[in-house]
């Protein structure tokens, strides 16, 4: 069994005729918090859903806890997935269901626990979250950064060995944001999870990655420790990281030619 | 809205509508579940125009049976009609089934005449007196022609 | 000239590819139907919301149509002297044609709209692809319950409608228009067989499947459609489109299954 968690190789993924990844390749330790960092439109909510098996990629691999679910039954997959739990940019969470509802649904679903051991278990992963005051509240009585929280205690009310979180500042105040940053580490060092987090929160990605992956047009440009990062020579990572605005000078007669094309 | 409440409804829902769809099949349709008591005699006809399956069976104008299947006989080209006898209503052995229709452009039914002989049918007895179906257009056209000599 | 002859393969193409993807949708979970866990108290909770639901809504229009189709008849019959066979022409047109077909009308209109919109409104905010990331069949759990409570819904409502519908027919000729009560009732027992209840059934039974397929494809596979990309603007049409597409299936498929059994 590899130290590695998950193992991307030559991912390739197509939208119709566009070509979105090319060839990725890297992986993920177990128990380390991998950051997958882009402009937009570099593909990483693709990578995300190839990640979930959301997506099947055009060719490659993706071997994750030893299955390779780009090539999987559906029935591998779902085993697979129990083991997963992931936290959607929206939260996702069912609007007919109260948030404790929300959160015991997996274990409804999947195992025979009987209801004390439910409500109990449902306690303790709202507690971890802080929203065990609104367990009762239903989904669209909740803040945005109430709702992520919520989506955060679904995700690992089975103990998964593997946590995504898909943009999780997005929308959040800083503070807000930092508290989320510490719950990330809390995970990982006190229930040694594998955790993967999409963003482009500058902030929130120094303070919680173990290692970056940065992605660029649709490549892998680099993966490397946060120091390796900071001190890379590519120059569209120092933009990325020194938030430099992507050069616009076009000269004055093309640019005039652009504002009064088919006006007259 | 409780599980127990959603589940109380839908039982009531669901018990008036098959109690619905009893009603009109049973009531209505006349659609039974057991067989009426009674027999069946075998009639044929040359010509059955209109009559359906299903079909009253009438004897002086009460209904005493029902017109069960209808078959065709491609060798002597005629119309074998099984009538359903409810019990107890005898059926001579020279009595005469024919095919009339309620009113002028109303529905076929068979009507039963009973005949003079002792001896009844009994189950799978073949009633041979038979009138087949009056058409009007023959009727109609054979007045019209004979008028001509 | 040739852009529209393209599009309008394009449009052809599209709505095949809609066609067979909704077929698909129902050979799926018709095998995951026979697969435990079994979902039997969401079958009940849907049942309720599409059929218990929607009793008030028949009940009202079944006792309209009825007492119009009273009308109508009485009024046309009167002329030819045959006001006695009121009560088969009320009782028959209601159980081969009106019942079924207005039936799976009303229901599309009360139910298959909101089926539609909340599959869609759960396909574009996610809650489709959480289900299934938390290993949890989005077409077994969500569409399959909804599929099945249709297709038990629909007869049973259909029934519900023949009734008051007759009632309402015989409110009008025998209470209205004083025909008597005993040409109503029997006509309607002599004329009504077997066979044309049981076209009813099937009808009901065929359209309540075609309906609830129909709306739940449409919000289901939201994302795959011209309109997934369009957020809320994108789930009303596919709702309005669902709505349409199954009214015209139910008149069509009822000329088919008519012409069939008959």
């Amino acid at each position: 069994m590899s130290a590695n968690a998950i193992e991307i190789r030559d991912l390739v993924v197509d939208y119709g005729s566009r070509r979105i990844l090319t060839n990725i390749s890297f992986d993920i330790r177990q128990g380390e918090i991998m950051v997958i960092m882009g402009g937009s439109g570099a593909g990483k909510s693709t990578l995300l859903r190839c990640l979930l098996g959301l997506k099947k990629p055009t060719s490659g691999h993706i071997h994750m806890l030893g299955t390779d679910i780009c090539h999987a039954s559906q029935a591998e997959l779902y085993k697979l997935r129990e083991k997963m739990g992931v936290a959607f940019q929206r939260g996702a969470l069912f609007t007919s269901m109260s948030v404790a509802e929300n959160i015991q649904l997996p274990l409804r679903e999947h195992t025979d626990l009987d209801e004390s051991t439910i409500q109990i278990m449902t306690r303790i992963k709202l507690d971890m979250v802080n929203m065990l005051p609104y367990e009762h509240l239903m989904p669209s009585e909740l803040s945005g950064g109430m709702a992520k929280r919520a989506a955060l205690a679904r995700a690992i009310i089975m103990d998964p060995k593997l946590l995504f979180f898909d943009e999780p500042s997005a929308g959040l105040d800083p503070i807000t944001s930092a508290e989320l940053d510490e719950l990330i580490l809390l995970l990982k060092k006190s229930m040694r999870m594998t955790i993967v987090v999409v963003t482009h929160e500058l902030e929130s990605v120094f303070a919680i990655a173990d290692r970056i992956a940065i992605l660029g047009e649709g490549k892998l440009i680099q993966v490397g420790t946060p120091e390796e990062i900071r001190n890379s020579s590519n120059e569209t990572i120092i933009n990325l990281l020194n938030r430099t605005p992507r050069e616009n000078n076009v000269d004055r007669d093309t640019h005039l030619e652009r504002l009064t094309k088919d006006t007259q | 809205m409780n599980k127990i409440t959603i589940e109380l409804l839908t039982g009531i829902f669901v018990l008036i509508g098959i109690a619905a769809f009893t009603w009109l099949a049973v009531s209505i349709a006349g659609a039974s579940f057991t067989e009426q008591p009674g027999y069946t005699l075998e009639a044929r006809f040359t010509s059955i125009s209109g009559l359906r399956e299903g079909a009253v069976i009438e004897g002086a104008g009460v209904r005493i049976g029902t017109v069960s299947r209808i078959d065709f006989d491609p060798d002597s080209f005629e119309a074998i009609v099984f009538l359903r006898i409810n019990e107890g209503v005898p059926v001579q052995e020279d009595a005469i089934a024919s095919v009339r229709t309620q009113g002028i452009i109303g529905e076929k039914y068979i009507n039963i005449v009973p005949g003079g002989f002792d001896e009844l049918l009994g189950d799978g007895d073949e009633l041979y007196e038979t009138e087949s179906a009056i058409s009007l257009e023959e009727l109609v056209s054979r007045y019209i022609f004979s008028s001509e000599d | 000239m040739i852009k529209t002859i393209s599009n309008l393969g394009s449009y052809v193409l599209d709505g095949i590819e809609q066609i067979g993807r909704t077929f698909n949708l129902l050979l799926i979970i018709l095998w995951k139907i026979l697969q435990p866990p079994y979902q039997i108290f969401p079958i009940i909770k849907q049942v309720y919301f599409i059929g218990a639901r929607s009793m008030t809504v028949i009940i009202i229009s079944g006792v309209t149509i009825g007492m119009v189709l009273g009308l109508q008849f009485y009024n046309t019959l009167e002329r030819f002297g045959s006001v006695g066979v009121l009560g088969s022409a009320v009782a028959l047109s209601i159980i081969r044609e009106l019942g079924p077909v207005m039936t799976a009308l009303m229901v599309v209109g009360r139910a298959g709209s909101a089926i539609c919109a909340e599959l869609g409104i759960m396909r574009i905010t996610e809650q489709v692809d959480a289900l299934e990331c938390m290993a949890i069949s989005p077409d077994k759990y969500l569409v399959a319950p909804k599929l099945v409570g249709g297709v038990i819904s629909v007869p049973l409502l259909n029934f519900v409608f023949n009734v008051v519908a007759i009632g309402g027919g015989y409110f009008v000729g025998v209470v209205l228009f004083g025909v008597s009560e005993g040409s109503y009732v029997n006509g309607m027992i002599d004329s009504v067989l077997w066979s044309d209840v049981r076209l009813g059934l099937v009808k009901s039974i065929i359209f309540g499947l075609l309906i609830t397929l129909i709306c739940c494809a449409k919000g289901f596979y939201l994302h795959l459609s011209k309109y997934g990309s369009q957020g809320a603007e994108g789930v009303s049409r596919a709702t309005t489109d669902a709505v349409v597409i199954s009214s015209v299936s139910v008149l069509f498929c009822d000329f088919i299954i008519g012409a069939l059994m008959s």
